[in-house]
């Protein structure tokens, strides 16, 4: 299979990042990922070249007889060069772990880019439904839809105790694992971040911020997702981590709202001041701009400024990831390059002054 | 301070998170956390808890040691030929056979990991017909005895007419 889809993939944003969907004011994404292995096949990490071989060759000629999954395009990892690698993990379809070493492992994106399948990561299969805001139940008649019909052609290991088998005890029983991204800027400058995180963890689920340099949260997102994956239904796991997350949304609405009667100055002061780097740097860091669109994302909530969309927020979020940019200009490029390509970037779509 | 995987480079990358209602501070340099996979919030991260899994399994002490087991002679998978030590130093399973081969020692693990060694999700369309009642009645019969032990006699009595309920249809 060419890679002629993949270049075409980057042309566009990610659909799930449209920015539609129930609160994408701070829910930017959600994910359903099943795991499932095929019966009489070692897991992956036990299998040998030729033996992953076949199984891709097994359920690729699986997916062509279902329906849902004509749309769509199905790679080798050996023909996917390590610039496409990249940008496929930034664009939320493979794992890091997808291209440790590239060998026996494939993929399926179907053309909307919500459905894809890894096969041969961890386990054989790894379904993934991804769409933008909170939207997870959908998510989920997706990914249950696309099970329901493979195992129709394949059959799957299942216990009777312990349920859907996977190469890892952490994953086994339903093989679902459910999360959303979100944007908790308030929570997070409130100091509250810490206590709503301690409360959620209590409660079997999971929260994941990315730390970058000193105690600032990279762009205040957070993963939010199930930690235990045997012992309760698919739709209970669902439910627990969407009422949890319209709870942390409440929360998080209360700390803005603070913010605004205790120094409204000074957040509109750092909602302004950000649009103004944004609007006129010429060097950018990618961990800077992700600070910077929080900021703006917060003043787009708090209507402090209209001068940009949550799709538009969204979008500059990924299309500045470093990948992104090398596919867009077509070439690799050091840190300094990009980090000046990503401000013209930046500039352009905010229609902000010219090129330099 | 300095990074806590290669000991050498400034940390820069201080990544949280909270496991089994415990905080792990990561304090790792660039080049160590690009390693593990952590880039930034819009790439897949890596799935913490397998990490623990060695931690959990406590080979060593439980597997050879049992009473009443020749030590020495560790059970091995029939299909892949993996042992539980070997799953213990790589904190996967070699097949869904395993699963079959170590379920003693896998039921008491995942209790430790999910708190529960009951599946109770989707169940593959071919089985359900034969297995459901079977199931059901069995979570039925569980459910029954934490009632009684929290002396709710009113939700035992409840359940025991499901159970028979159930055991007439079968």
């Amino acid at each position: 299979m060419s890679l002629a889809m993949i270049d075409e993939m980057a042309a566009k944003p990610a659909p799930w990042l449209s920015g539609e969907g129930p609160d994408s004011f701070a829910v930017l994404s959600s994910r359903i990922r099943l795991a499932r292995n095929i019966s009489e096949f070692p897991f992956p990490p036990a299998a040998g070249t030729d033996v992953r071989e076949k199984l891709i060759d097994y359920v690729s000629a699986a997916f062509d007889k279902i329906p849902v999954l004509k749309n769509g395009s199905f790679y080798r990892s050996a023909d996917i060069d390590p610039m496409n690698q990249k940008f496929l993990v930034e664009r939320h379809l493979i794992s890091p772990e997808f291209m440790r070493d590239g060998i026996g492992r494939g993929l399926y994106i179907d053309d909307q880019e919500k459905i894809s399948v890894m096969v041969n990561e961890e386990d054989h299969l790894r379904l993934q439904v991804i769409s933008s805001g909170m939207s997870l139940a959908d998510c989920w008649e997706d990914a249950n839809k696309v099970e329901s019909d493979l195992a129709g052609i394949v059959e799957f290991d299942f216990n009777d105790t312990f349920g859907y088998l996977t190469s890892c005890p952490t994953n086994v029983g339903t093989g679902l694992r459910a999360s959303i991204l979100i944007h908790l800027p308030a929570l997070v400058l409130t100091r509250k971040i810490d206590d709503v995180i301690g409360r959620i963890s209590k409660v079997g689920l999971m929260v994941r911020g990315f730390y970058g340099e000193g105690t600032d949260v990279l762009g205040n997102l957070f993963q939010i997702s199930n930690q235990t994956t045997l012992g309760r239904t698919e739709e209970e796991i669902i439910d627990s981590l969407a009422k949890v997350s319209s709870q942390i949304l409440e929360y998080e609405k209360s700390a803005q709202e603070t913010l605004m009667k205790d120094a409204p100055e000074q957040i509109e002061d750092k909602v302004w001041r950000s649009y103004g780097i944004l609007n006129n740097a010429r060097v950018l860091t990618s961990n800077e701009v992700m600070n910077l669109l929080s900021a703006l994302r917060l003043g787009l909530s708090l209507e402090l400024t209209d001068k940009i969309t949550y799709k538009e927020l969204n979008e500059l979020m990924i299309m500045t990831q470093p990948a992104h940019l090398q596919k867009l200009v077509g070439r690799e490029m050091g840190n300094t390059e990009r980090d000046m390509i990503r401000a013209n970037l930046v500039r352009e779509r905010l229609g902000g002054s010219g090129k330099s | 301070m300095l990074c806590q995987d290669c000991n050498k480079n400034e940390s820069t990358v201080h990544l949280t998170q909270i496991v089994n209602n415990k905080k792990v501070v990561l304090n790792l340099c660039k080049d160590c956390a690009e390693k593990r996979g952590f880039h930034s919030p819009f790439e897949n991260m890596p799935f913490p808890l397998a990490e623990f899994v060695t931690g959990m399994v406590g080979i060593g002490k439980s597997a050879p040691a049992r009473p009443g087991k020749k030590p020495g002679k560790p059970k091995k998978c029939p299909f892949c030929g993996m042992s539980f030590e070997d799953f213990g130093k790589v904190g996967r399973l070699g097949c869904g056979k395993c699963y079959s081969t170590f379920r003693n020692d896998l039921t008491d693990l995942m209790r430790k990991i999910h708190g529960s060694c009951e599946h109770r999700g989707k169940i593959p369309a071919g089985t359900s017909n034969a297995m459901k009642p079977v199931r059901e009645e069995r979570l039925l019969r569980e459910e029954l005895k934490r009632a009684i032990e929290k002396e709710d006699f009113e939700k035992a009595a409840e359940l025991r007419d499901k159970i028979n309920e159930l055991a007439s249809k079968v």
